[in-house]
């Protein structure tokens, strides 16, 4: 109900045709090569807007539109695997948020930090790891991003500084909190994007974390996934007030259209200078993910079919940066080449991922401890005994 | 590495208080050393050992910080950390508010970069508001993040129970957190053995959880210098006997030496091993004596319900059933909420005379002494 009000309101206000408009509009006038495109303007909370003019390029666009495909197909071929049975357990799919993710990741560098719940499929991706990588460790693969150890809610990627993947709710914000501290206590100009969803905003740590980085001045950007459902409760049923941009109180906050991704890149380029300058920020984005929560959840008990497609047809992220390019002289049989190419990459990924090994059962006792204790762990059966081991690299 | 230490001990061999170390001279030190030995060693109390424990990693690595509630500019509620703000600053000895789930998670956030936060619980009982980080984020973060993640933590505070503090803050968190895959358990009981513990746990790459008791902070002794780290998963042989193991630890460990001077006037020979490792069990230590003397009682503060005790009990059932001439005696604290009043406080937890009549019982009559 709150959701097609606001859907009206979008179209009356400043529906998707604004962009393109706007964009032919801009096109002529500016110098060869620089789109300007205008997005929708921020809602803020104690702070200055930044503006809400972009500039952009067709390159950039074509990336954009490269790394948001990429995301999208490999969380539906995730959707396949699962329905297959060849991926098991919980598996939460990311697609329809991918603007999020894509412009953060353009408007931070690889030495910031990223972290977030259990629907971290692709930020495994865009921090450096390989869809392959992912993919076995979504079917138990030695060859996973954590061995088959950890499981869809549990990719990590230290060289990407992406630090998980957390299976309980809310329970990233104070890890995120902590990186920005370490970030802090060394001195490097760098930010954690700490990223939850609007499920996550009522939960108790992450005033705790609020607090703290809002007292130390950490450089800590809070991002609220807002996909307006948490689970099977739809935000105004769980939350007081789901204006979540503020609900930092002392801590200000924006609010950005998450589905633009050029409306994201813009603003937390802002947050990144304002969270390295002041402290901590909080950032919103409207957003909206098109599976249930997860696979086991079908997504159309709570809310509509028809809200779904409103949302596919007039807010899809990728559409809107195919228009973009498409109204900027690209040739729709390039961006068919793009998706080919995704296509073939994403199913080779997947054909070689079922094809990968089951991790040997003498992992088990692999690395619970960093130095080796000589230590011994008992079996199942009395009279077993198994000497944990450290090797990070699982060489045997 | 362990079982190869142990042998070499067992071989009256010298060995490395920790792994990396060069040998610890102390079997028989010349003269020269003993002096200068005696000139290190002061007497001091078990706070200042902590203190000094922690002054002295910090020094020695500058990724080793402090977080915890009033430990700055309050001194630390058992002065564990007195002083050390004003040596080090505010953001390595950090006043946190009192939100014990979230700077838990900041600890370990901090640590999964490669800092080394030591992460103080005002009492041990509060930590159990950051069960979650401590299990989940912090334990189990190696082995979920495929061996890419380590957690270097240490988690320090005082539990057990005290004079009359109530239910609530006289809790003995060991017999939870014992079971979580990944974490070790160490529980010091005398000045010496927690600065050098302390300092090799904060050494360590594993996460420790890291028990102190409220009533030893102010116990006095002889604290080692700032070479002395101790091995984290050795046991301490307090008293060699034969005719029963006492397996005890923490404060437990003076009840027992309490009974034990009674013990001695009526002819037994108790042996009395402190666990210190309550996870993983020294089991080399443990087993060696349980062959010796066949009998073996476990006395301990946490409950009698899924405490250190009852895995212990389990450990030495399945794997010494043969070496066992009696069963396996657990003297532990009842399942009850700790009372207020004195006199209930005392009945809920093991007193000295109960550990005569427990080894009275198991042994039977005096064995041979005049």
């Amino acid at each position: 109900m709150a959701m097609a009000a606001a859907l009206q309101g979008l179209k009356v206000q400043a529906g998707p045709q604004l962009g393109q408009s706007l964009a032919r509009l801009f096109a002529s006038a500016a110098a060869p090569g620089t789109i300007k495109v205008e997005v929708m303007p921020y809602k803020m909370h104690r702070l200055d807007a930044p503006s809400n003019v972009v500039e952009t390029s067709v390159e950039e666009l074509k990336t954009f539109y490269h790394t948001m495909y990429r995301m999208r197909r490999m969380e539906i071929a995730a959707d396949m695997m699962y329905k297959a049975k060849f991926i098991r357990g919980f598996c939460h799919l990311y697609d329809g948020q991918e603007a999020v993710l894509t412009g953060i990741e353009a408007a931070i560098t690889k030495k910031d930090s990223i972290i977030t719940s259990y629907r971290d499929h692709c930020q495994h991706i865009s921090r450096g790891g390989s869809i392959f990588s992912l993919m076995a460790e979504l079917m138990g693969k030695a060859e996973g991003a954590t061995r088959g150890l950890g499981g869809s809610m549990h990719i990590y990627n230290k060289k990407g500084h992406f630090y998980g993947g957390n299976g309980i709710v809310g329970a990233q914000i104070p890890l995120g909190a902590g990186i920005a501290l370490a970030h802090k206590y060394r001195g490097e100009p760098n930010v954690c994007i700490t990223m939850y969803g609007d499920g996550a905003a009522n939960q108790g740590q992450k005033y705790e974390a609020l607090n703290m980085a809002g007292l130390w001045n950490l450089p800590c950007i809070f991002v609220c996934e807002n996909n307006h459902y948490g689970m099977g409760t739809a935000e105004w049923r769980a939350a007081k007030s789901p204006l979540y941009y503020t609900r930092g109180d002392y801590i200000p906050g924006i609010k950005v259209d998450g589905m633009d991704v050029l409306a994201v890149k813009n603003a937390v380029a802002f947050a990144k200078a304002y969270a390295l300058a002041n402290g901590p920020i909080v950032m919103e984005m409207d957003t909206y993910r098109y599976h249930g929560h997860s696979m086991s959840d079908p997504g159309s008990t709570y809310r509509t079919r028809d809200e779904i497609n409103a949302m596919r047809t007039e807010r899809d992220p990728i559409e809107r940066v195919k228009k973009l390019l498409l109204a900027n002289g690209v040739d729709a049989a390039e961006l068919k080449k793009i998706d080919k190419e995704v296509k073939a990459e994403v199913d080779g990924a997947v054909e070689a991922a079922k094809a990968g090994t089951i991790p040997p059962d003498h992992w088990l006792w692999k690395n619970m401890y960093m130095a080796p204790l000589g230590a011994e762990v008992r079996g199942v059966l009395p009279g077993v005994y198994k000497s944990p081991d450290f090797d990070p690299e699982y060489k045997n | 590495m362990l079982a190869h230490r142990n042998a070499r001990v067992a071989a009256g061999r010298r060995v490395a208080a920790a792994p990396g170390q060069r040998a610890f001279v102390g079997a028989r030190p010349c003269r020269q050393s003993l002096v200068a030995a005696k000139a290190q060693k002061k007497e001091m109390m078990m706070w200042e050992a902590l203190r000094e424990a922690i002054d002295e990693e910090m020094e020695r690595d500058p990724t080793v910080c402090v977080m915890g509630e009033d430990v700055g500019h309050y001194g630390g509620s058992y002065k564990c950390t007195f002083g050390l703000y004003k040596k080090y600053g505010d953001m390595r000895v950090l006043d946190t508010p009192i939100c014990e789930n979230g700077f838990m998670g900041m600890g370990v956030g901090a640590a999964m970069t490669g800092l080394r936060p030591i992460v103080e619980g005002m009492n041990m009982g509060f930590l159990l508001l950051a069960f979650n980080q401590i299990s989940n984020n912090c334990g189990m973060l190696h082995y979920t993040s495929g061996g890419q993640f380590k957690t270097p933590l240490v988690i320090r505070g005082p539990g057990g129970v005290g004079r009359q503090l109530g239910a609530e803050h006289s809790q003995r968190l060991e017999s939870y957190f014992q079971s979580i895959p990944g974490v070790q358990l160490v529980a010091v009981s005398t000045v010496k053995n927690a600065k050098a513990l302390l300092k090799a746990a904060i050494r360590s790459d594993n996460p420790i959880i890291f028990f102190e008791h409220v009533l030893l902070y102010n116990i006095k002794g002889e604290a080692g210098d700032k070479d002395d780290v101790a091995c984290l998963e050795r046991a301490e042989v307090v008293r060699e006997g034969t005719d029963v193991s006492i397996f005890t630890y923490s404060r437990m460990r003076y009840v027992v030496m309490q009974a034990v001077n009674e013990l001695v006037k009526k002819g037994y020979n108790p042996e009395v091993v402190d666990l210190i490792s309550l996870k993983p069990f020294d089991m080399e230590t443990i087993s060696r004596s349980v062959k010796k003397t066949r009998r073996v009682i476990i006395v301990e503060e946490c409950m009698k319900t899924g405490g250190i005790g009852a895995s212990l009990s389990a450990v030495i059932n399945e794997s010494m059933f043969y070496d066992l001439d009696h069963e396996v005696v657990r003297l532990s604290s009842q399942d009850v909420p700790t009372a207020y009043a004195y006199e209930l406080e005392a009945a809920t937890i093991v007193q000295s005379s109960q550990v005569v009549d427990a080894v009275e019982k198991v042994v039977g009559r005096a064995a041979v002494h005049a």
